[in-house]
């Protein structure tokens, strides 16, 4: 076996094709960079330059022909000024107050874009600056006579308690302490985010690179007043997006549609260049979290203290849910009776930080997961050691008071990560390297963590999810779902659990574009839901199908595709609908309480053992990931490739996290280094080799036995690695990302 | 002003006047109407834009048209349409989003030409050039190695 292969226990092999293969490897698939329309104008936007103030006035250079222009202000918007959200705080357009750099202003829009650069130059929006300073960090935002940007500076202010840890803490035991800080992460998917906005039959229709076609229909409703059916979103093949085209693609329909609305319903593109993607679109919450663990001398846990704050940005957005979700994964897959997780979404002159793969967790487990190497160093306990203690086992309760159900087993998961890494032997070649004194120290570390699949707690519930299946007469089935493909591979996995369903062949199914016209809602694409939630639904779709072709078009009871396919024409001679709907069921037995976050988060969890094998140089403090292995229980591989392909692509966006991606900020609060020259993410020569294994309980809640895999590979790399350069050069290094400054200075204060 | 410029692309004849700092990137997407060629960051860190010019891997973005005159063009487009690594690149996990993926199959064409057997690490360093955010590289070097297996020239 080449060290390079792909290894996986699942062959890679006998996998249908990628749905979205053929388009995306020719170059066919449409992005919104490459739709035209005849007469289309491109439209440009005016920011903020101030981290927060007032909007005085705004001056239009004379020696233009503003006649020429489609300009908008606030002023032009017909419904209520506001991005919907989970609260109406974001103005689509400011008025005149405004909380950060980079909030947009105006609209221009003009059919030549060289044109609009010239107008925009010759615009003058004259500011004045808040009298307090503004507000960058979190200890800034807590500290008091600071400039209040909501009450206090705090969004939310949650409490997750089981047990006592009062109580704990005056029993007698060991106790590591220890605090640590993620930065942002900008998503950098590849396609920069646009959208085109034009009025169609009296419609008012947007398209662009989007994750969730209803939140961005929600949005324009609420912005123009119109009714839910004089809005159409559709999306367009969407080139990355990784949560950062959840709550922005609504900012720029928003602002397409107000120029569109104003050009008398004539196509308007606002596409945007990569600086001001990366300078004004929702990044990574940066955090902070303060970890005290308690340990008897045999390491099992006896209590889990943690306080953790995320850095909300200047709007609440989408910070109080991923901050909930962050709260429920911080205490880890371990077994401990006393558990407090306090958390704060504070409020900071920022531009909104917002959904990112993940959604607090990997801040939370990075935490935790390295004060767990803190904890086993303070024991004088191997690390793996101390993690086998104390991970959870059916029969369990979780820290949010769960019960763990079998056939799990995530001693298993452990045992096969460090078979498959061979950790054990490594960790003491690494000892004997670092013996020999060369300008390198190499080291193994471990993170052991899980992740919830779905929204969170009876979340599922209010999204009232639905879904469908519209089968033609000569019986291709389309799947009707507002989910999109972003690269994930959804076309793929659900089309293969529909055709598994229907008993069809793969061939048979294909999915429907996303068109808030054509399809239902089955809520947002997000949250590691698509195939446990929606995947679902459209089983239960493909089981009320065969009955509709079995009442109504004589389907026999054990068919092949030519008599499913003979059964279709005969349903649409008879006129019967050829529409299927389903809607998501919510499990009566599940409990959730959102005041003491105890009860069944998530329906199903992925479990997860990564092992990082690093070597760092002594001289330049560069680190470097030699090799990865990363183990998960995912209940159900649907496709292989997909499968693989997401741990794959997240376990290198873990290793982006851990070591290179460090978004500065500027002072007026945003991103500076807003290049793709500057911000690095991993290349092809960064990546180490990556061993993906999975483990299938069959015991996740979709279909087979499913659960969901999107955002677990983004939880483990950043404290599995962190791990490994702490045992590498004997260092506390309690932060990412871990720069070589970072690690030569932690090497100084190690003395090494 | 603008200068005047004869070149190929994909072996048909263009001719045109333009502004002499016009970007490639810009003439073949909008002039050409071949939009495989992406632009990601439009400063020749994503290599989205790649393509070939007298058979050289080049970021797009970053050519002015008036370099391009007298010179052959190939995009995507204008690969053979039995080139291997298009159903490799498909079937083998080398893509996902999609937006990287013309670039990347022009970076491994250019590869494969120079060297028909690669190894990974002429494949990861053919590959340095091209930024993929959704496959970790593992899907591409594997559809790399799969063309390569089969004889892509």
């Amino acid at each position: 076996m080449h060290d390079d292969d792909r290894s996986g226990a699942v062959p890679f092999k006998e996998a249908p094709l990628r749905k979205d293969g053929t388009e995306k490897v020719r170059g066919t698939a449409r992005y919104i960079a490459d739709v035209r329309y005849p007469g289309m104008l491109y439209g440009a936007t005016l920011r903020t330059r101030l981290p927060g103030g007032t909007v005085v006035s705004i001056d239009f250079d004379e020696n233009i022909a503003w006649d020429e222009y489609v300009v908008v202000t606030a002023k032009d918007i017909p419904g209520v000024n506001a991005v919907k959200m989970i609260e109406q705080d974001q103005p689509v357009l400011v008025e005149a107050q405004y909380r950060h750099a980079g909030e947009p202003v105006m609209l221009v829009a003009h059919r030549d874009p060289q044109a609009l650069g010239t107008a925009l130059a010759a615009i003058r929006i004259e500011e004045r600056a808040c009298d307090e300073g503004p507000v960058f960090t979190i200890e800034e935002a807590l500290r008091p006579m600071t400039r209040q940007i909501v009450a206090g500076n705090v969004y939310r202010d949650y409490c997750m308690e089981k047990g006592s840890v009062a109580r704990a803490l005056g029993e007698p035991c060991h106790v590591f302490e220890g605090e640590y800080q993620t930065g942002a992460q900008e998503h950098l998917y590849i396609e920069p985010q646009g959208m085109i906005a034009r009025v169609e039959e009296g419609v008012l229709t947007v398209e662009g690179s989007l994750q969730c076609p209803y939140y961005v229909h929600a949005a324009l409703v609420s912005m123009t007043g119109l009714s839910a059916d004089q809005v159409r979103v559709l999306q367009c093949a969407t080139g990355g997006a990784f949560g950062g085209k959840e709550e922005y693609p609504s900012h720029i329909a928003c602002h397409a549609a107000l120029l569109s609305l104003k050009a008398g319903g004539r196509p308007v593109a606002l596409i945007y260049q990569r600086a001001e993607d990366m300078a004004v679109t929702p990044k990574r919450h940066p955090s902070r979290t303060r970890v005290r663990l308690g340990a008897d001398g045999n390491g099992r846990l006896r209590f889990i203290d943690i306080d953790f704050v995320i850095d909300g940005g200047a709007y609440l957005t989408l910070s109080p849910v991923v901050l909930s979700r962050g709260m429920i994964h911080a205490a880890g897959p371990y077994r401990c009776d006393h558990v407090r997780v306090r958390g704060r979404a504070v409020a900071t002159s920022h531009p909104p930080f917002g959904a990112f793969r993940g959604f607090g967790a990997p801040q939370s487990i990075f935490a935790l997961e390295t004060a767990m190497d803190g904890l086993a160093r303070t024991l004088g306990m191997p690390p793996e050691v101390l993690r086998a203690r104390n991970v959870l086992v059916p029969g369990d309760l979780s820290p949010a008071g769960q019960g763990i159900e079998g056939p799990l087993d995530m001693h298993r998961v452990m045992e096969e990560a460090l078979e498959a890494s061979q950790y054990h032997a490594k960790v003491a070649r690494c000892r004997q390297w670092n013996a020999q004194g060369q300008a390198s120290r190499r080291g193994m570390g471990i993170a052991t963590f899980y992740h919830g699949a779905g929204f969170t707690g009876n979340g599922e519930l209010a999204l009232r999810s639905r879904a469908g299946l519209r089968v033609s007469a000569g019986g291709l089935v389309e799947i009707l779902t507002s989910t999109t493909e972003m690269g994930q591979g959804m076309q793929t996995t659900l089309s293969e659990i529909v055709a598994e369903a229907l008993q069809i062949p793969y061939e048979g199914v294909c999915v429907a574009r996303p068109d808030t016209r054509d399809v239902p809602n089955s809520g947002p694409t997000v949250a590691s839901r698509t195939c446990m939630v929606v995947g679902r639904i459209l089983a239960q779709a493909a089981y009320k199908l065969i009955a509709r072709l079995r009442a109504g078009a004589a389907l026999p009871s054990a068919y092949d595709y030519d008599e499913f396919c003979a059964a279709c024409a005969r349903l649409h001679a008879s006129g019967d609908v050829a529409t299927v709907m389903a809607d998501y069921q919510h499990p009566v037995d599940s409990q959730w309480d959102e005041s003491t976050f105890q009860g069944s988060p998530y329906r199903s969890f992925a479990w997860a053992c990564y092992v990082a094998e690093v070597e760092v140089d002594t001289t330049t403090g560069e680190a470097r990931v030699l090799d990865f292995t990363a183990v998960q229980e995912v209940g159900r591989v649907v496709h292989p490739t997909v499968a693989a392909g997401q741990i794959e692509g997240g376990v290198v966006q873990g290793i982006g996290y851990a070591l290179f991606e460090e978004v500065h900020f500027g002072t007026d609060g945003q991103m500076a280094n807003n290049r793709v020259t500057n911000y690095i993410i991993p290349t092809s020569a960064d990546v180490p080799p990556i061993r993906v294994l999975f483990q299938e309980s069959r015991a996740g809640a979709g279909p087979g036995g499913a659960a969901g895999i999107g955002e677990l590979p983004m939880d483990g790399p950043a404290p599995a690695i962190i791990n490994a350069i702490n045992a590498a050069l004997g260092t506390e290094i309690r932060h990412v990302p871990a720069m070589p400054e970072h690690i030569l200075a932690a090497m100084d204060r190690g003395h090494l | 002003m603008t200068v005047s410029c004869r070149f190929t692309v994909n072996g048909s004849p263009v001719y045109g006047h333009f502004a002499p700092m016009r970007r490639l990137l810009d003439v073949v997407r909008a002039e050409c109407g071949l939009t495989a060629t992406k632009e990601g960051c439009g400063e020749g860190e994503c290599g989205s834009c790649a393509v070939l010019l007298d058979g050289a891997l080049v970021n797009s973005c970053l050519v002015p048209i008036a370099e391009v005159d007298g010179r052959e063009v190939t995009t995507l487009e204008g690969l053979r349409t039995d080139d291997p690594l298009f159903a490799a690149f498909a079937a083998s996990g080398g893509t996902q989003c999609g937006i990287c993926t013309p670039g990347m199959i022009m970076a491994a064409r250019a590869l494969l030409n120079d060297c028909p057997h690669p190894d990974l690490s002429e494949i990861r360093r053919a590959l340095s050039g091209n930024l993929c955010r959704c496959t970790g590289y593992t899907g591409i070097y594997a559809a790399i190695r799969a063309a390569a297996g089969q004889g892509g020239e």
